[in-house]
């Protein structure tokens, strides 16, 4: 009788717990306007919209309304060489380098707000919100590491890429259409880099990280263009042997149709 | 390549005109022209060679019709031409990977243009100055033979009716090509006189001549850098070509009806302007001394 009674207890115990636990967080479910962006000939960029809806876990679950939202946008790994001009006997020379391995080839960080406000700094730098606390791993000697946001290479690496529409941080690029629906507009450069892209978005409330939510997209050249770029690439003999014979065609036409003799 | 294309084919009519009014092939004003305006230098020289060769063809298939071509003096610098195309694009690769290509193509153009660009002027100004007082100085005779005529290996043009030694020959055929190859000129300014002075080929037959050795180092060192270097835009050259022999039919007429020597002194301020601008540019502060290059090989 009282195994049964310890039991009964143990149980309505358990249920109580179950019912007072912390309610597990709101769910997040964005959704991409486009998965596949073509680049054709015409392509000027484009402008793709990711739409995320907050919703409680549950069915009447708690819902707060003071959220933030970060969206990074990473495209495809890439190798590049970042080099320094340095006046040499009066001239500039490309000199010092430093070598950025496997960095996003395209970087987007969009928020509803400044970054600074939605959270602070050390969670920041632990989920690598914002160009400065993204790691762009950097063969430093013999170590791969990421260097202080205002190192020289570091800095001149962002912004080059940031003025060639590559990199950017939007405070403006996350807007609330009611408080728990938002809409984020990634821009695409009309360069931008072929390839799969990850888009990983993050809910913030009083700065702390609720939940998370991720899509991707691909860019793939497609017609004309993406002919070009593969002959150019993977056919270079072949190519080249059209350029010329073009180079050729073009001057004999031209002979033809100029002729003055 | 973020590149207005009205701006490439305008530049393309612009330098085939100057170079229908000068009787030259215009990848040495069109190499620098699309640099200054943003397209990368590898770029540029690379797919200017496409474009050299077509308005050489154009040219020499009207040097052909006129019989104007020595074809064995042709074949002969041809082989040094092609050696001297592949050196060109394997130092060419070889400085990419170094990131020094385009300083070396700024200093070889530097180099190049304000010397040829000088002597130019300097000669055209000496004309003028001979026509209006009118004291004619004959000019300067040149002997029927020079030091290069004590070469040995002498090979009979009977086109061009020369006797000389296949050694300048063939070295004047490996510098062309490899300067083309680096450059993306076709070189037919420096071409010409060196025929004319060192292997005395005659006024008939020598720009037919050199615009064949022109035609295929340029192709050939289209068809390298395309598959060495992958650098070659078809369609930037292609509206460049298009550009480039519309522009010199209207160039021709114009210069027909110019005075030689006027001529001669503007092609020298023109080219001597486009050498000291590439000299301000590399004395010049940059405003971005950072650059961007993708690794070809990623680790």
């Amino acid at each position: 009788m009282i195994r049964i009674m310890i039991r009964a207890g143990l149980a309505l115990a358990l249920l109580l717990s179950a019912g007072i636990a912390p309610a597990a967080a709101e769910q997040l479910i964005v959704s991409l306007s486009n998965h596949r962006v073509l680049v054709t000939s015409s392509f000027t960029g484009e402008h793709l919209v990711l739409f995320g809806t907050i919703e409680p876990d549950a069915p009447r679950g708690p819902v707060r309304n003071n959220y933030d939202v970060v969206v990074t946008v990473t495209g495809p790994a890439t190798s590049l060489r970042t080099r320094r001009k340095e006046r040499i006997a009066g001239i500039w020379i490309n000199n010092a380098s430093r070598q950025f391995v496997n960095v996003p080839s395209y970087l987007a960080v969009l928020s509803n707000r400044s970054l600074e406000g939605i959270t602070d700094e050390t969670q920041r730098r632990r989920l690598q919100i914002g160009l400065d606390n993204f790691i762009l791993k950097q063969r430093v000697g013999p170590d791969f590491a990421d260097t202080v946001p205002d190192d020289p290479f570091r800095a001149a690496f962002v912004r080059i890429q940031t003025d060639a529409g590559f990199y950017r941080e939007d405070a403006a690029g996350v807007t609330f259409l009611t408080p728990t629906v938002f809409r984020a507009e990634i821009p695409l450069p009309s360069t931008a880099p072929t390839g799969s892209y990850a888009v990983d978005a993050m809910v913030f409330s009083r700065g702390e990280l609720i939940v998370q939510g991720n899509s991707a997209l691909e860019v793939v050249k497609a017609g004309f263009e993406q002919f070009v770029a593969t002959a150019a690439h993977d056919y270079g003999l072949i190519y080249g042997l059209i350029t010329a014979l073009m180079a050729l065609a073009t001057g004999w036409f031209a002979s033809v149709v100029f002729r003055r003799d | 390549m973020p590149v207005n294309i009205f701006l490439i084919l305008g530049m393309g009519l612009l330098v085939g005109f100057v170079s229908g009014m000068f009787g030259i092939g215009g990848g040495f004003l069109m190499t620098p022209l699309l640099i200054f305006v943003g397209v990368p230098p590898a770029v540029s020289v690379a797919s200017v060679a496409s474009h050299v060769a077509a308005s050489s063809f154009s040219g020499a298939l009207s040097y052909w019709r006129k019989n104007a071509i020595d074809l064995a003096l042709g074949f002969m610098l041809l082989g040094g031409g092609l050696i001297g195309t592949a050196l060109g694009v394997w130092l060419f690769t070889a400085l990419r990977a170094l990131d020094q290509l385009d300083l070396v193509i700024s200093v070889l153009y530097l180099l190049l243009l304000t010397s040829v660009g000088f002597l130019m002027m300097v000669e055209g100004l000496r004309a003028i100055a001979r026509a209006r007082f009118g004291n004619p100085v004959p000019l300067r005779r040149a002997g029927m033979h020079n030091w290069m005529h004590g070469l040995p290996l002498k090979v009979r043009f009977k086109r061009s009716k020369i006797y000389v030694s296949a050694i300048p020959v063939w070295l004047i055929g490996l510098s062309m090509g490899f300067l083309g190859a680096i450059m993306g000129i076709g070189g037919g300014f420096i071409l010409v006189p060196m025929l004319i002075y060192f292997l005395r080929v005659p006024t008939a037959t020598v720009i037919g001549t050199s615009m064949v050795l022109t035609l295929v180092t340029m192709a050939a060192a289209t068809v390298m850098h395309a598959s060495t270097n992958h650098l070659v835009d078809a369609v930037l050259a292609l509206i460049l070509m298009v550009g480039g022999v519309t522009g010199a039919q209207f160039g021709a007429r114009l210069g027909q009806r110019m005075r030689g020597e006027w001529l001669r002194l503007l092609l020298g301020v023109l080219v001597l302007a486009v050498g000291i601008k590439f000299a301000v540019d590399l004395v010049a502060r940059p405003a971005e001394p950072y650059s961007i290059r993708v690794e070809e090989t990623a680790p």
